[in-house]
């Protein structure tokens, strides 16, 4: 069964906020990973991994960087659970 | 050009006494010792079961989130450096590019290197932290504080074992004299008080077995010395062309006038027992420093509290200074601190500062019985005045592998 997109951005949040320190509210879907949260790669490589173990997806290394937005990568998540 | 001076404008320190250095500094007169019980299930797994852990956990002074992308030794590093930067009166419009860092570590981020072994045995190579490598290289810690400050004159990681904190504050010293720099950040760091370099130091016999009294087992002189207690922390000092210094108003604690440096050729880990390479260090730091035996008066010891090299030590002591070593008051602050391996030479840099400035050597504590083969004048238990006047005093620190680092301050 798909994951709903609310519990996606809501585990996101809390991923990035201890990953990278960006307070989980200003974690919105139109926000862009790296020029407005400030994410950088190796940053972003943990937010992958921490987003397959806790999501039970596979995110695969050419997707990663598709992923350039939260909205993205919650829509991502979402599509890979079903 | 003329001869560029080198002064000390800024100290920083986190150590088992005290997670700055006043707090350190108060203790190391009081001599007091940061060697406590470790609280660590896998000490059971080892002979020694103590060590001297920092007083203060980095996580009282950084943010987490920054926390997590540095080794502890790293942590250690920003920690000090971020105490000595200030201490120097933060000299931020400093042109970046007369501006360097030298730190070092005698092993690198051996606990990140462990706890990703770790993860890639139990979760798998896409667990690894993306981290790791900047985290485990040697050069992190410099690099680190070298990234925080935007240093462009260059960031440098001298290795060699326990003298690799002095060689950095000696690396940093030739900077500013050969006109590279006009300031730069030095000193050394250590975070190894893990179940596998304790392992392994207690399987060469070097660390102190005396479980049923940790605060008494680092005993430098003392007849009874049975090896070092393993210490963590570091220390960083913040050096200054005279002129540069003079000109922004700095605070200037001291001038750094020489350094000698030799390597032994004689063993991978013990000392030679000759001492030669010892006493030619100590011959080519008061050369290099315009000075002679005369002048000194203090001496901040290598002395770890192992049986063969505090007396090797003491012996290149006298030899080299020879009747002038009877008006040297030699302090073993590891009696206190504990060994921190690459942050030693840099910590006792920061004590010979403070002892300069206050005019006071530090006292050694532990000695019940001096071992009657130490012929130096070892200031035991309580700190003792150091003379009115043009002082001037030695830092000595050696590596396995042989090296020999001496560094030479005087008061200004």
């Amino acid at each position: 069964m798909a994951l709903a997109q609310a519990d996606v951005l809501a585990g996101l949040k809390e991923i990035v906020e201890e990953v990278a320190g960006i307070p989980a509210a200003s974690v919105e879907l139109d926000k862009n990973f790296t020029d407005d949260l400030e994410v950088d790669s190796l940053s972003m490589v943990e937010v992958v991994v921490a987003c397959e173990e806790r999501f039970g997806v596979k995110i695969p290394d050419e997707k990663v960087t598709e992923l350039v937005t939260v909205g993205d990568a919650v829509n991502f998540i979402v599509n890979a659970s079903n | 050009m003329s001869q560029r001076r080198v002064v000390v404008t800024g100290l920083g320190a986190t150590t088992p006494l005290g997670g700055d250095v006043d707090t350190t500094w108060k203790a190391i007169l009081a001599g007091q010792s940061g060697v406590r019980l470790l609280t660590d299930d896998w000490r059971e797994m080892l002979p020694v079961h103590f060590a001297a852990r920092v007083a203060t956990e980095p996580a009282d002074q950084m943010e987490r989130v920054e926390m997590r992308r540095l080794d502890r030794s790293e942590q250690f590093a920003l920690i000090a450096s971020r105490e000595a930067w200030k201490d120097a009166g933060s000299p931020d419009e400093l042109d970046k590019e007369r501006l360097g860092v030298v730190v070092a570590s005698g092993i690198g981020g051996v606990i990140t290197l462990m706890d990703q072994f770790n993860i890639l045995n139990e979760k798998g190579a896409r667990s690894v932290s993306p981290h790791t490598v900047p985290m485990l290289m040697p050069n992190g810690p410099a690099a680190n504080v070298g990234l925080e400050l935007k240093a462009k004159a260059g960031v440098h990681t001298p290795v060699s074992a326990c003298a690799s904190g002095a060689e950095a504050i000696g690396y940093a010293f030739e900077m500013i004299k050969n006109n590279r720099a006009d300031i730069v950040v030095s000193g050394g760091v250590e975070a190894a008080c893990h179940q596998l370099p304790m392992a392994a130091f207690a399987a060469m016999k070097a660390l102190s077995t005396r479980n049923d009294d940790p605060a008494r087992a680092s005993r430098p002189y003392d007849r009874d010395r049975d090896g070092f207690v393993l210490g963590e922390g570091g220390g960083i000092l913040v050096l200054e062309e005279y002129e540069h210094a003079k000109a922004r108003g700095a605070k200037i604690y001291c001038e750094i006038s020489g350094q000698g440096l030799t390597s032994d050729g004689y063993h991978i880990a013990a000392p030679d027992p000759e001492g030669s390479g010892v006493q030619r260090a100590i011959k080519f730091a008061l050369q290099n420093a315009g000075m002679t035996a005369k002048d000194i008066v203090h001496l901040n010891a290598h002395a770890t509290s192992t049986p063969a090299g505090d007396v090797a030590e003491a012996n290149a002591l006298r030899k080299a200074l020879g009747a002038d070593a009877d008006h040297v008051a030699v302090s073993a602050t590891k009696s206190m601190t504990g060994h921190l391996l690459g942050g030693a030479g840099a910590i006792e840099s920061v004590f010979l500062v403070k002892a300069l400035q206050d005019r006071l050597a530090p006292p050694t504590i532990n000695i019940e019985n001096l071992d009657p083969a130490v012929t130096v004048d070892v200031v035991r238990d309580k700190p003792r005045a150091l003379p009115a006047g043009d002082i001037a005093a030695l830092n000595d620190s050696f590596g396995f592998g042989g090296h020999n680092v001496v560094l030479v301050f005087n008061s200004i």
